[in-house]
């Protein structure tokens, strides 16, 4: 049976982990699958998971009563979805719902949680890894906030 | 003799053909030339010097084909007192036009590459003629790439060309808003986050940019990390063109005047002045 480590090996956010390291989240993640307009995220529920995304379409969403929901952002093939399994309380920000068949690695966080606690370079290369990912959305956010595009 | 200088300086007389609304405040008009001339050529990039008789004048990029000069269009956006006025004009009307003016993308010199197109808001108007020359002889081309963002949904222009573009096996053409609600199913973000997700042989790629200044900045950064040379990139600047001939000086970006040596620059060229805070 073929296992998902050639896959994460490869993989840009993954690529350049310690063999021993890799095994560890190959040992935490599985395959699943999501259909158009079901949630893999609900803002303020347990982040007990991280996904990367192998194809498909994800958009994260903010609901207001107002306006009902308001897509922030679409993630698809190789991005990474969610980051605040790393940040206490781990608790989602915000929705995330598949809007295109969706295929993902779940990686299941409350077992890498305590992994990164027991091997403190493995917690090192996640932490490094996702304030890349941290820095490069919140870069977006703030050129959403400029409004580039709107009469100055 | 006619003067060099002063001809350019002389708006022609264009009659309003046809208006068409983009968005809630921006509109192509398509002009005919009142004398029944033939046409008027000029080059993807380029750009006229629009005037509204009492009114004013404002540089405008040329939107439409340049292989077909006969109509010229322009895509313009309700901003200032001009623009304004020529928004209010109809079918039939008549405006002055000098020009065209300017500096032209590199078509011909993107022969045999890759091109990345990287637009932003109004920035698909200058762009726009060359997806129409790219297209009329897609064969010389390889990978033809559009990525476009805009503000949101309703704000996108050439909804029914993009529909057509994206429909081709021969175009990859990716849209982007900056937010949206509803019923959009498409890209939600900026349009530097499309470059990552797009395939191009760095070294054999020609990339063109259009969009408000700090979205050109944070596109070079992304283009650069693909590994595209500058000398490779082109960008349209726009400072406040005036004469449209290098005369005034209105339009000095340093040593650069946007008029004549621009709006379309090899980024290798005007690096130094990029975004710089002075100028």
């Amino acid at each position: 049976m073929q296992t998902l480590e050639p896959y994460l090996a490869e993989h840009p956010f993954l690529k350049g982990l310690e063999p021993h390291q890799l095994k560890i989240i190959v040992g935490c993640a599985t395959n699943v699958q999501f259909d158009v307009g079901q949630y893999i995220l609900r803002e303020g529920e347990e982040a007990n998971n991280f996904y990367i995304i192998n194809f498909g379409k994800v958009t994260l969403e903010i609901f207001t009563p107002d306006r009902g929901p308001i897509t922030i952002q679409t993630i698809g093939e190789g991005d990474v979805l969610g980051w605040s399994w790393l940040i206490p309380p781990y608790q989602w920000h915000y929705d995330a719902r598949a809007i295109e068949p969706t295929s993902a690695i779940a990686l299941d966080a409350k077992c890498l949680r305590a992994k990164c606690e027991e091997d403190h370079d493995l917690g090192y290369e996640f932490l490094k890894r996702f304030t890349h990912v941290i820095t490069q959305r919140l870069e977006a956010t703030r050129l959403q906030l400029l409004d580039v595009y709107g009469v100055h | 003799m006619k003067s060099i200088i002063t001809e350019p300086m002389i708006p022609k007389p264009f009659r309003i053909h046809r208006k068409l609304k983009e968005t809630h405040d921006t509109y192509t008009i398509e002009l005919e030339s009142t004398n029944g001339a033939n046409g008027f050529p000029f080059s993807a990039g380029q750009f006229n010097m629009l005037y509204v008789f009492g009114v004013g004048e404002v540089p405008i990029s040329i939107s439409g084909d340049p292989s077909m000069p006969k109509m010229l269009k322009h895509t313009t956006r309700s901003v200032g007192i001009v623009t304004k006025a020529i928004l209010k004009l109809r079918s039939g009307d008549v405006l002055g036009v000098r020009g065209p003016f300017g500096s032209h993308w590199p078509v011909n010199e993107a022969v045999g590459n890759d091109v990345v197109i990287v637009s932003g808001g109004i920035g698909l108007a200058p762009l726009r003629p060359v997806l129409y020359s790219f297209i009329s002889q897609r064969d010389k081309y390889g990978k033809i790439i559009l990525l476009y963002g805009a503000r949101t949904p309703e704000d996108l222009l050439y909804k029914k060309e993009l529909e057509q573009w994206r429909g081709r096996f021969d175009l990859e053409v990716k849209v982007i808003v900056d937010s949206a609600s509803g019923n959009w199913r498409g890209n939600v973000g900026v349009v530097t986050t499309l470059i990552p997700r797009i395939q191009f042989d760095p070294l054999h790629t020609v990339s063109m940019i259009c969009g408000p200044e700090v979205m050109m900045r944070y596109t070079l950064k992304e283009l650069q990390n693909c590994g595209i040379k500058n000398e490779n990139i082109f960008v349209s600047m726009e400072r406040n063109m005036k004469c449209g001939i290098c005369l005034c000086g209105h339009c000095q970006l340093g040593p650069k005047f946007v008029c004549k040596d621009g709006p379309v620059f090899c980024y290798d060229h005007i690096k130094e002045l990029f975004g710089k805070r002075e100028i």
